[in-house]
């Protein structure tokens, strides 16, 4: 690859001793390699780096027109509690039991999938209705989680909600609140 | 018959003029490249799947970790006119050079009643301070409410658009910060903001 140096070779015998001439060609290879190396880093870095969202839309509070009554049984409530862990019911709090689950996708991506279809086929189509219920030991981790879990199974009808202190209660007994 | 030679060539190629365009991209590649901010506390954001890009400007973002409330907006004028109605709003005036430092500072979390006095100090110094974070409670008028607020308003007074809001929370945060923090966006109907993740593969 490089440059070789062939005009050198030893004394001329009984010639003149001649300066050697240096060629006036500097070998760029190292260069150029270190250059594209940096380019590729930086073309790494900026567009890597780019932070990425996902958006969250919220209720309206005080915009009553759009509030509509929320009829239980389409109703899956999430209640996210310590430990990275979770327990869901549909219904009403305390008439169905609370199971336990983790935030993994063979848990709670395989309930909420689940729940959605049995909602729609028992209930002629209708969409099932999400409520996810922080609890206050729960993390900013748990709730990215959830509505991630959510946007990925395209139900688009949910909500954060707070807590009530009978499903703190739920908690409680489960050993996911202390 | 004498044999053909065939022409010996020179294995060198001359590389200057790829070495000049190499340059020439490093060069851009290194001028457009944003330099890195430091966020003032340590913050490991969360992984989502389904994301989007965010904008770059007329963007703010509210950092949160370890309980603590972090404020930040893109771009020199709007932070300048943010000030500028935070003043009046607390009746603190700032002079022409804190104003020109609060333009230069990325994220800070402190009371309106002590930024006067951050903002005096040289750079250095200011790196050293502890930021108990901006105060937030459940109040309808606490200073993130009003921060936002300002900083809404210098994005409609000076560039004609709405400021987009971003929030970017540890992991571990516990859940009630970040309710604190979405309540006193939702007071100004600010029901549509971003929360910056990681990218997870599903």
């Amino acid at each position: 690859m490089a440059e070789l140096d062939t005009s050198g070779g030893g004394k001329h015998k009984g010639g003149k001793v001649r300066t050697k001439k240096k060629a006036t060609r500097v070998d760029l290879t190292a260069m150029v390699d270190l250059a594209f190396l940096l380019i590729t880093f930086f073309i790494l870095t900026t567009t890597l780096s780019k932070p990425k969202a996902m958006e969250l839309v919220m209720p309206d509070k005080d915009d009553k027109n759009t509030q509509e009554p929320v009829p239980e049984s389409r109703t899956m409530t999430l209640l996210l509690g310590d430990n990275n862990k979770l327990e869901w019911f549909v219904g009403e709090p305390g008439k169905t039991q609370p199971a336990v689950i983790g935030y993994g996708k063979d848990d709670l991506r395989k309930i909420l999938v689940d729940q959605d279809n049995a909602i729609k086929q028992s209930h002629g189509g209708q969409d099932m209705i999400v409520v996810v219920k922080p609890s206050s030991q729960s993390t900013y981790r748990n709730v990215v989680s959830v509505m991630d879990e959510l946007n990925i199974t395209g139900i688009d009808k949910r909500a954060i909600v707070d807590i009530t202190p009978v499903e703190l209660g739920l908690l409680k007994r489960d050993g996911l609140y202390k | 018959m004498p044999r053909v030679k065939v022409a010996r060539k020179s294995t060198a190629i001359d590389m200057t003029a790829m070495c000049d365009v190499a340059f020439l991209l490093l060069t851009f590649f290194i001028l457009s490249a944003k330099p890195k901010t430091q966020d003032p506390t340590k913050i490991g954001i969360p992984a989502a799947t389904i994301i989007g890009p965010i904008p770059e400007v007329d963007f703010s973002t509210i950092l949160i970790g370890q309980g603590k409330v972090f404020f930040n907006v893109e771009g020199d004028d709007v932070r300048k006119q943010t000030l500028k109605i935070m003043g009046d709003k607390y009746k603190i005036a700032f002079t022409p050079d804190e104003s020109t430092a609060f333009a230069g500072t990325e994220s800070f979390g402190l009371p309106i009643s002590q930024l006067k006095g951050f903002l005096d100090m040289d750079p250095k110094q200011r790196a050293a301070v502890a930021q108990p974070g901006v105060p937030v409670d459940t109040t309808n008028t606490n200073e993130l409410y009003d921060w936002v607020h300002s900083a809404r308003l210098a994005t409609q007074y000076l560039h004609n658009k709405d400021l987009k809001i971003g929030i970017k929370g540890d992991s571990e945060e516990e859940y009630p910060t970040v309710q604190k923090v979405i309540s006193s966006l939702q007071k100004q109907k600010v029901n549509r903001f971003n929360l910056i993740t990681a990218l997870k593969s599903k």
